[in-house]
């Protein structure tokens, strides 16, 4: 009935476990709680959850990483402190069995749900308002994306308390991953989060992809769309390019796992090193997925925040093309040390290196931005300064282990852990918490405390190097990652000045949830009512802060890049179209969602064995899908008479002239 | 329809073919044609191993041609974007294969040889 599930697969004995567990329980609770005292699971149903709007889907993605953020980082703190006191005698806390999965569940967890929620969420936030379009090409797709990333995180989380995550570390490498030396439930938790999770990725990549393309206002040519559309454009060709790989990759190892196949066994005729190798080929892309949305965030920030426009734009969107096609070049040096000859590692050392370039055209293009301009140091701008440093120092590390010598050296040491640290926090995080700081205004129609935002900012930078110096260190003197015990006396120190680092980037998370919530209980007083706090140059700032749910009341015509500004400086902006017209908006729908409940009972299902229950969830969840297929009301009209309503309360909140 | 629709002016503004009943019956025939022919050629062979392989390859990328011409419609109606994708789209397979295929090969040769050798 139940397949392997028993009531042996919830560890009652751990008390670490079982407290995170309680913990998690409680708060669900006690939020529901506060849900129904407010009286608010109709407005959360209609507003939320069965919502097409890309706007509040993209809300929802961003709580989704920023949740899941704090137990990736809680993570963090484990293996941290495990680390710095299991030296010598002592064995730590952690036994080897629940570190294995700590680790693993970091990497898992910040990667697929913390980083990739963020990317979707500011990408369905400001996209479709940069390019002047009422929604996205696909708006129930956008929907199903986001509750099947959900799904998967939701499956991530169950394993915490049912059964067990992987203990693989985050690649889950053959054989290690295989059902011969993995024969417990935590990779087959990993696998059917990573499907359903990745299903949805590749659905915004191909919806945005098709958005970009098809639904940019009149006038707006490609080479006058904003950076940040750009970004978003290259970042959906790499999704749609490569999630396809992991897909087709971890579909092999279920296989291997679940019908006894032997792709990535030693016997039989498969091999382990294809796995490794197929991997890595989605995953190189990957890191290009994260990066480049931060660094469009980082180009608007720059431009916004120098008031100046962006230096050399046209290198800039030709940097990341190239740096989208490279992408796909480079991925064996992930593995210089598999046993390719030297032919084959110093091709994918000298194209690594090659990609550094259009990388470093963009530092040069955010410095020559700020020179001579008028610099207002908000924190957006702080992030991006902090982000131009540490991402420097994070390149060049990456330069040096791109040659194949050197990372013999440090494979797998925690100079490598240092390195892909210093890019994606100091690279990719730091952006998203600056396009965090930048467009929350946009989003709720206030702005977010700065001295807060300061302090969380300087917190996380400090509190990074600490944290992160001491691994360079630590590599060099030939520590490999994820070791659940210290040999030598000798790197304590260094280890102990890691953990200092991580608890002062643990008050730099503080910070950042107090930031938001002090924001949001003296919104009163921080409230924006232009809709252009920051005196932006492009055509998200056109509109009233959070746009009406149809976004522009008139489609806007595009003449150039930076085009609000360019209102703006023809004094523009106040004057109110002269009359409104109907628009046409697609209809909230709970498919979605539906579908998304079902594919998780699926997952759950595989995971344990139930067959009876796969069964049903995948025929629900294809039902549902069919039934929408054939739902032909889903779509309706919204009579100019509200349009004009909604926009004159806007131009007299915003203190300009109605008609 | 609403010509100002999100969804309409993507899918109704391109001039390129949707397909019909006939054009849809047809495509899965051949596919599934294609699809028995691979198969039966490993169940019943009757080609030497190097051949079945090349066999497969080759009826694996004829399918893939007949499935982008009668679902996808993609013709040379089709429009520029459809194309760039298109080539992109060849030019990553090529590099993820042609990669594969070389990285792989040296690991036999390299890994596999020093087993035997020494």
């Amino acid at each position: 009935m139940f397949g392997k599930l028993t009531l042996d697969a919830i560890p009652f004995h751990d008390p670490i476990i079982m407290g995170a567990g309680a913990g998690v329980m409680l708060g669900g609770l006690a939020l529901a709680a506060l849900v129904t005292r407010l009286g608010r699971w109709r407005w959360l149903w209609t507003e939320y959850i069965t919502s097409v709007d890309h706007k509040k889907i993209g809300i929802m993605y961003i709580v989704l990483a920023l949740v899941m953020l704090l137990r990736g980082f809680a993570d963090a703190v484990m293996m941290r402190t495990h680390q710095m006191i299991a030296v010598g005698e002592n064995t730590g806390y952690l036994p080897p069995e629940h570190y294995d999965q700590v680790f693993t569940a970091h990497g898992v967890i910040m990667i697929f749900f913390v980083a990739m929620p963020f990317v979707a969420g500011l990408t369905n936030l400001i996209v479709p308002l940069q390019i002047g379009a009422r929604d996205v090409a696909y708006p129930f797709l956008n929907s199903l994306s986001f509750w099947l990333t959900a799904s998967g995180a939701a499956l991530v989380n169950v394993s915490l308390v049912v059964g067990e995550f992987a203990k693989t570390g985050w690649a889950a490498y053959p054989p290690l991953s295989g059902i011969a030396y993995s024969p417990d439930v935590g990779v087959d938790y990993y696998i059917w989060s990573l499907q359903i999770a990745g299903l949805g990725s590749l659905l915004t990549g191909v919806n945005f992809f098709v958005t970009i393309l098809r639904m940019r206002a009149p006038g707006m040519k490609l080479m006058e769309m904003p950076i940040f559309t750009w970004s978003a454009l290259c970042t959906n060709v790499l999704i749609i390019a490569a999630f396809p790989i992991l897909t087709v990759t971890l579909a092999l190892l279920g296989m291997d796992r679940y019908l006894d196949a032997h792709f990535f066994t030693n016997d039989l005729g498969g091999s382990q090193m294809m796995y490794v190798n197929l991997f890595w080929a989605w995953g190189h892309p990957e890191v290009y997925i994260l990066i480049l949305p931060a660094f469009g965030i980082f180009s608007e920030v720059t431009a916004t925040f120098s008031e100046k426009r962006l230096f050399g734009y046209r290198f800039m969107v030709w940097a990341l093309v190239g740096i989208t096609v490279l992408s796909f070049v480079v991925w064996l040096h992930h593995f210089f040390t598999m046993g390719a000859g030297a032919n084959v590692n110093a091709f994918f050392g000298i194209s690594t290196m090659f990609i550094a370039i259009p990388t470093g055209v963009k530092v040069f293009n955010w410095l020559f931005t700020m020179y001579r301009g008028r610099l207002h140091f908000t924190p957006p701008l702080l992030w991006t300064i902090g982000f131009i440093v540490t991402f420097a120092i994070g390149g060049m590390t990456g330069v040096l282990l791109a040659m194949p010598g050197a990372d013999f050296v440090l494979h797998n040491s925690l100079f490598l852990v240092a390195h892909f640290h210093n890019v994606i926090i100091g690279g990719a995080l730091f952006g998203y918490l600056a396009g965090l700081n930048y467009w929350f205004p946009k989003a709720f129609g206030f702005t977010l405390d700065e001295r807060l935002g300061k302090a969380s900012f300087w917190c996380w930078l400090v509190g990074f190097y600490i944290a992160f110096m001491p691994l360079y260190a630590l590599g060099l003197m030939g520590m490999t990652r994820r070791l659940n015990h210290i040999a030598d006396p000798a790197w304590q120190p260094w280890l102990i000045a890691a953990s200092v680092g991580t608890a002062i980037i643990g008050l730099g998370v503080v910070l950042t949830v107090v930031q938001l919530v002090v924001s949001i209980r003296n919104r009163a007083q921080r409230l924006d009512l232009t809709g252009d706090p920051w005196n932006g140059r492009t055509l998200e700032w056109s509109m009233a802060s959070p746009p009406p749910f149809y976004n522009f009341a008139r489609i806007p015509e595009v003449y150039g890049i930076d085009s609000w500004n360019a209102s703006k400086a023809r004094g523009e902006q106040i004057s109110p179209p002269a009359d409104y017209a109907d628009i046409h908006m697609p209809r909230n729908t709970a498919v979605g969602f539906v579908i998304s409940g079902f594919l998780t009972a699926f997952g759950f299902a595989m995971v344990w064995h139930i067959w009876w229950l796969a069964i049903a969830g995948a025929l629900g969840a294809v039902a549902s899908f069919v039934w929408r297929a054939f739902d032909r009301d889903v779509d309706y009209m919204v009579p100019a008479a509200e349009v004009r309503r909604i926009e004159e309360a806007h131009l007299v909140r915003a203190g300009g002239e109605a008609r | 329809m609403h010509d100002d629709t999100p969804t309409a002016r993507t899918a109704h503004d391109s001039q390129a073919s949707h397909g019909s009943v006939g054009s849809y019956t047809l495509g899965f025939a051949l596919s599934a044609l294609l699809t028995v022919a691979a198969f039966a050629l490993v169940m019943r062979p009757v080609l030497s191993r190097e051949l079945t392989l090349a066999a497969i390859v080759i009826l694996a990328v004829v399918q893939i041609v007949v499935q982008m011409y009668y679902f996808l419609h993609l013709d040379r109606r089709s429009e520029r974007w459809n194309f760039i994708s298109l080539y992109f789209t060849i030019l990553i397979v090529a590099i993820l294969v042609g990669g594969s295929l070389w990285i792989m090969s040296h690991l036999a040769h390299d890994v596999m040889g020093m087993g035997i050798e020494g």
